[in-house]
């Protein structure tokens, strides 16, 4: 257990304090996509100071997602070992998008062989039977086939290439 | 947002929308493990989360309202049938693959237009709820579309069956679209749709899909309700038996 740090109540202080708790809340990572911080997918809605106490505003992805509640206990953990006292709040207005996903992070996702989501207006169609085309991220083929609509987490669906013959998962556009 | 008087009214609405969804994810987390392919082994319980996901998101929603120190957890495990709100076509048995398709089809066509039209609800957490909502049922309805017409129209067995659902399954759904006593003044505030666009959205999916699954649509003579008044089918209570086993026998257990 580790005692939370008084702050002196001075605005360089406070600033301090932020900047370092932002700076660790940034860095806490998804923990089915370990290679993205929750910065990178556009979550970390806010880290700011109320009453002395910092609280980080965290807002989920699907609303299903058993990862969401790892997610805000991981910020809290990461801001409380750095002797920190924070709460996390979650958000869900405005709604998170995978328009919220950075660059950086649409860079890593197809770094690790994921196909990054279109932006919001490529969503799929409602028309039965239609698929929107997505590029292999290993060899850019546009020669790709979904296999199933859902994969292993609620963010990702499974398709494979028939250019390069690999499997490959797709981050939805949600 | 801070709870007021006048958002009590909405709590045994809520309640109503969470017990579809959370009982339509039981019966579909039932798949798990039994599907008739891998893929749908998947995609059963990913469909599954998302109702799940959302049925808390509504009882958290319901039970801060309401004020009376009760949690999602209660609202979810400790209530008895009676006092569940379902209607009843999401507590029909999946007896197969084709029931547990259509089923998914019904409902999820009708949710899609309801979440599209709360995003203009007055009412900020609800609209925001349906923002999330309203894009995950898009799959929902595809992917249960899809099979309906795969199945309507493929081999003489699978069509046999699918027509076996639709008898079975379509007087239930009417109840979808009761406005009861606890809806008329949230519609006419604005709180909640209007029932007939999102009536006639519904319709015309079913319509579009059954014309392409070479399925005709039936008339109903008597339709089936009873859910929203907690008064439930058999099957009900050994899904609830299943549903809160681990509450009732260790109350409070966590893990």
């Amino acid at each position: 257990m580790v005692t939370p740090v008084s702050v002196k109540h001075t605005e360089a202080g406070d600033e301090a304090l932020l900047q370092q708790a932002l700076a660790i809340a940034q860095s806490v990572v998804d923990p089915e996509l370990p290679f993205l911080t929750i910065e990178d997918l556009g979550i970390l809605r806010s880290v700011a100071l109320h009453e002395g106490r910092v609280v980080a505003r965290v807002s989920p992805t699907y609303t299903g997602c058993p990862a969401v509640s790892v997610i805000e206990q991981s910020v809290l953990n990461a801001l409380t070992d750095a002797g920190i006292d924070a709460t996390v709040e979650r958000v869900i207005s405005p709604p998170w998008s995978t328009d919220m996903i950075t660059e950086t992070g649409r860079q890593k996702l197809l770094d690790n062989g994921i196909s990054p989501p279109e932006s919001v207006d490529g969503r799929e169609s409602d028309v039965f039977f239609t698929r929107r085309v997505v590029n292999c991220p290993r060899c850019g083929s546009d020669h790709t086939e979904m296999v199933s609509e859902f994969g292993s987490t609620p963010c990702k669906s499974q398709y494979r290439c028939r250019d390069c013959r690999e499997p490959f998962d797709h981050f939805k556009c949600h | 947002m801070t709870a007021h008087a006048a958002d009590t009214s909405l709590v045994p609405v809520l309640i109503q929308i969470a017990d579809d969804h959370l009982i339509l994810g039981h019966r579909l987390s039932e798949w798990c493990g039994h599907a008739p392919m891998l893929e749908e082994d998947l995609s059963m319980p990913n469909m599954a989360l998302d109702l799940i996901g959302l049925a808390r998101q509504l009882y958290t929603y319901a039970a801060a309202l309401e004020g009376k120190q009760r949690s999602e957890d209660d609202l979810a495990y400790l209530r008895s049938d009676r006092e569940y709100r379902n209607c009843l076509l999401v507590e029909r048995d999946n007896v197969d693959f084709a029931h547990t398709m259509l089923r998914q089809f019904y409902f999820a066509s009708f949710m899609k237009p309801f979440w599209h039209s709360v995003l203009n609800s007055t009412n900020d957490t609800l609209a925001s709820i349906a923002a999330k909502a309203e894009k995950e049922v898009a799959y929902h309805v595809r992917h249960s579309g899809e099979w309906v017409i795969r199945l309507g129209d493929g081999t003489e067995e699978s069509a046999r069956r699918m027509r076996g659902a639709v008898e079975a399954l379509h007087p239930y759904t009417g109840e979808m679209f009761v406005v009861d006593g606890h809806r008329t003044q949230l519609v006419a505030d604005g709180v909640l749709p209007e029932i007939e666009p999102v009536r006639a959205a519904w319709q015309n999916t079913i319509d579009q899909v059954f014309n392409e699954a070479g399925l005709v649509v039936p008339e109903v003579e008597y339709p089936l309700l009873g859910g929203r008044d907690g008064r439930h089918t058999e099957a009900f209570g050994y899904l609830l038996a299943e549903l809160q086993y681990m509450q009732r026998a260790y109350p409070g257990a966590q893990w």
